[in-house]
């Protein structure tokens, strides 16, 4: 186990040995096994994992279509692809990643696993729902993709759907139709998944877990449920009437029947711009966890983090239109404000981040690289979209480059995160470590990779170049930056291709022990894997970190700065008044 | 595989971090003195038009705004990423709450916010406002062209995708524009008004623009409008007053202007019919 972790420090005992098990894994023994047990499967983990897996193949689904972008980019007169081709690679390069992959990565993949051991719950609220999410997920995935085997080719209109552009007399084919299907199907598990993390966490948690002894990731999870069920059923209410708009004859967002184009993105914006945090919150949640462990530090102002979330999300319901300011019909100071105030909690969350590691003792293992690099792109992209919430300086960048590089900084710090939540919890899910050396080379491929690719995409943007086109004919010396673009667009690729490597190569190799990290949260006190039903029995939940405080009870947080009055038996002494 | 690595210790790793600090430190010094006086560009340009400028303006101090704010992060994010890496086995103060520090980074940030907020509000009032006008121009867009219309005259300028049409304003006169769309929505967008603004259908899209500098600009279709979205090109060529009126006088010949009403109806019927529609796979530039 050595050979892999680097930690300069001596690890803590292990939690105590599970002697008190009591027997309860019956079902594990008798119930159906190999392939049958994972289809019939109602274990959040099993589930959680299914789901962690079949996003992270989107992922690289996705990304390969981005390097046939790339590659198609790589010359002013690119013939790679035909323009029609073009439309659909981006169009499922983004719903990909978007739809079929962050999210469900997020809170049907780490999230399902982690929130019921977080908060000490056995398994999620409706354990068959979970189940049905799940599978509703994976046919939506396989309809979208499928688009690519008919006739017209997959959709073609953006990962927005622009309306009229995507009713039937401009985009007929089929492969809109199933992308309209998929999306509804993985909006309808999401919608699912948000339900069952909202009653687990309100329903399920162990004695002595009060809400804000909750970890972090968890408070942002249940945030993230509650969004999906305030965003997603409008997005799917859209997509209905979409579909009828192409299939029934209504005239709901057409102009010749009556209908309003620009109702669509109300509607689809109103979905998508809680969606953005709905995406970026679990992965808040991840890289604060992480940097509180790898800091060996209580998180910095967790009061203030949970603040600073829920503020994220009352504050998103309200800023739609900051997609829409060029459509010239909405009220732009109130947009404009509202998006610009967004700024300030998620600034908090940027200094808690820094205040969490300051004074603490970081150890760079690759959870913790990914964090760190979640924190530094993040604040490129937080930044950059500062300049988009302000009406003026959108009209000039809006639909160039630049928006793609804010948004592509953004979500590639989320993909870091990820990674960063895969090295973390991976040996809490399957009992095993992955290779560092290996990690912390996916990370420098990954962080230097993903500068070089946005940089000059933000140049391009400012020197006027549109997103979503296959050509630029009239100004090849565009080409240099879209080549240095493409370069770290291979880097990422890399990175991927690395990350792949690792799991090979450290398949079942190095075993973890239950808690390699000495991290502080509940899910680390059980075994690792999990037993069935989660836990064999629980520490005293009397903080945010149980596991901590029983493995270092000397330790504990100084919530006010001040070391806590002690009894004499070494206990924190309670004032009664 | 590897052996744990400790990292160095003492003199060494203070003679290192100090290395790296005085780097960190020295690299943007130096760019803000090659820069001199003059405020930099961050990649943005001036532009053609009264509005163009101020945007610009705006442009650089939400950079110098954004460098300070994202140069103090990153240097404590590096301060903290040196200064604390684990040593030993040593459990750090478990501190977690500093109200007054909290409290600093909340209302600073505010205030800030507040700030950028009237700097966008007096561009914005400006670009969005509209001021009597002499030169009116309807713009159309439609899969895959222009058409600009100068409404009270006879004078029109039509065309399709890489024929850049070649829309004519006069300068140093604000000129209102009618934006509409007869299909999807497209992108009204040229680089050197750094401005853009949906051609929507149903809807008119009204705006002014003065421009002030002589010059053909190149325009383009922003939002994705299908399958020649990337080739819906234009140029805006602003002349002085007085060109402006003598175009406008040349399209007083009635016999010119059948004629060109024609040849543009033509233009538009062959090629709406010949242009294949969604879903097929014609190469372009094959
Ligand atoms: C290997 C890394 C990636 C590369 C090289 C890449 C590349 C690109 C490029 C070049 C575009 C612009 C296409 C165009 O406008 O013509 C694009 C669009 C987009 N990307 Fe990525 N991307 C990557 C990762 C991601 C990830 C991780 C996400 C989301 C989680 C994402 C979401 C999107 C979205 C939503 C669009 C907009 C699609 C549209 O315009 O309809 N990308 N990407
Ligand atoms: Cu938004
Ligand atoms: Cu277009």
């Amino acid at each position: 186990m050595t050979d892999v972790l680097d930690p300069p420090v001596q690890l803590p005992p292990p939690p105590p040995s599970h002697e008190m098990l009591e027997e309860h894994g019956h079902d594990e023994h008798h119930g159906p096994t190999g392939i049958l047990k994972w289809i019939t499967t109602t274990d959040h983990k099993i589930i959680g994992l299914s789901y962690t897996v079949t996003s992270v193949i989107m992922m690289i689904i996705g990304g390969a279509f981005a390097e046939i972008i790339r590659a198609q980019l790589a010359s002013p007169n690119g013939t790679l692809v035909s323009l029609s081709q073009y439309n659909e690679l981006f169009t499922m390069h983004g719903s990909v990643m978007i739809y079929l992959f962050v999210g469900p990565f997020a809170f049907g993949g780490l999230a399902n696993i982690m929130v019921p051991i977080q908060i000490g719950a056995p398994d999620m609220a409706y354990p068959r729902l979970n189940a049905l999410s799940y599978w509703l997920y994976l046919t939506g995935a396989i309809t979208m993709l499928s688009g690519f085997f008919t006739a017209g080719g997959a959709a073609n209109f953006g990962w927005v759907a622009y309306a009229p552009l995507s009713n039937s007399v401009n985009t007929p084919g089929s492969g809109a139709d199933l992308w309209i299907g998929g999306l509804l199907l993985t909006g309808f598990s999401a919608i699912f998944t948000g339900v069952n993390i909202c009653a687990t966490v309100f329903y399920l948690r162990a004695p002595g877990m009060t809400m804000f002894r909750m970890p972090i990731f968890t408070w942002n999870m249940l945030v993230t449920g509650i969004l999906i069920l305030l965003a997603f059923p409008v997005l799917t209410a859209g997509l209905i009437m979409l579909y009828c708009d192409r299939h029934f004859g209504t005239h709901i967002f057409s102009v010749q029947g009556g209908g309003v184009p620009v109702l669509w993105q109300h509607i689809f914006w109103f979905w998508g711009h809680p969606e953005v945090y709905i995406l970026a919150l679990p992965f808040f949640g991840m890289a604060t966890e992480i940097i509180a462990v790898f800091s060996r530090k209580p998180v910095f102002g967790y009061k203030g983090m949970v603040f600073a979330t829920l503020t994220i999300a009352a504050l998103s319901l309200g800023v739609w239109a900051h997609h829409m300011f060029t459509t010239g019909v909405v009220l732009l100071p109130f947009f404009s404000i509202m998006s610009l105030l967004i700024a300030v909690p998620t600034g908090i969350k940027i200094f808690n981040w820094i205040g969490t590691m300051w004074r603490g003792e970081i150890w760079f293992s690759t959870a913790m690289l990914m964090a760190i690099g979640f924190l530094i792109t993040f604040l490129i992209g937080g930044l950059t979209g500062i300049y988009l919430a302000s009406p003026p300086l959108d009209f000039f960048t809006h639909d160039t480059y630049f928006v793609v590089a804010h948004f592509h900084s953004v979500v590639m710090a989320l993909l870091m995160a990820a990674m960063g939540g895969l090295y973390y919890w991976g040996p809490k899910i399957t009992g095993y470590l992955l290779n560092e050396r290996i990690g912390k080379m996916q990370f420098w491929f990954l962080f230097i990779g993903t500068q070089i690719f946005t940089f000059p995409l933000y140049v391009l943007g400012l020197e006027g170049m549109p997103r979503r086109v296959a050509i630029y004919p009239h100004d090849p010396q565009w080409k240099t930056l879209n080549d240095w673009s493409t370069f770290g667009a291979i880097l990422i690729g890399i990175s991927t291709i690395l990350f792949v490597v690792n799991v090979a190569v450290s398949w079942k190799k190095y075993p973890s022990g239950d808690n390699p990290w000495d991290a502080q949260t509940l899910e680390w006190f059980t075994t690792s894997p999990p037993p069935h039903h989660n836990f064999y029995r629980l520490p005293q939940i009397r903080s945010e970190r149980p596991t901590w405080d029983h493995n270092h009870p000397e330790h504990r947080s100084l919530t006010h700065g001040k070391h806590p009055e002690l009894t004499e038996d070494g206990l924190e002494k309670v004032h009664s008044s | 595989m590897q052996t744990p690595a400790l990292p160095p210790q003492g003199a060494t790793v203070r003679a290192r971090r100090w290395r790296h600090l005085r780097r960190a430190v020295a690299l943007p010094l130096a760019a803000l003195a090659l820069s001199g006086c003059t405020i930099p560009s961050f990649y943005a340009s001036e532009g053609a038009t009264s509005s163009s400028k101020s945007v610009y303006h705006l442009w650089q101090w939400f950079s110098i705004g954004a460098v300070i704010i994202g140069g103090f992060v990153c240097i404590l994010v590096a301060y903290a990423v040196l200064r604390y890496r684990r040593k030993g086995d040593h459990i750090p103060r478990q501190s977690q709450y500093q109200l007054p520090l909290e409290l600093a980074y909340t209302i600073v940030p505010i205030l800030i916010v507040f700030g950028l907020f009237a700097a966008t509000l007096v561009v914005e009032n400006k670009e969005t406002a509209n001021p009597a006008t002499k030169v009116t121009i309807n713009v159309n867009a439609f899969q895959w062209g222009w058409k600009f219309t100068y409404p009270g005259t006879n004078a029109f300028v039509y065309g399709q995708t890489t024929q850049n049409p070649e829309m004519i304003m006069p300068a140093g006169e604000n000129v209102h524009f009618n934006l509409t769309s007869s299909d999807v929505i497209h992108g009204f967008y040229v680089h050197d008004f750094n401005f853009s603004r949906y051609a929507l259908p149903g809807v008119r899209n009204e705006f002014t623009i003065l421009a002030q500098n002589e010059g053909t600009y190149f325009g383009q279709c922003t939002q994705l409008c299908g399958l020649y979205h990337s080739l819906m090109y234009f140029r805006v060529k602003v002349v002085s007053q007085s060109q402006y009126a003598a175009w406008i006088a040349s399209f007083n010949n009635p016999a010119d202007e059948a004629a060109a009403k024609a040849a543009a109806k033509t233009t538009y019927q062959q090629t709406s019919s010949v242009v294949p529609t969604h879903g097929s796979t014609t190469k372009f530039g094959r």
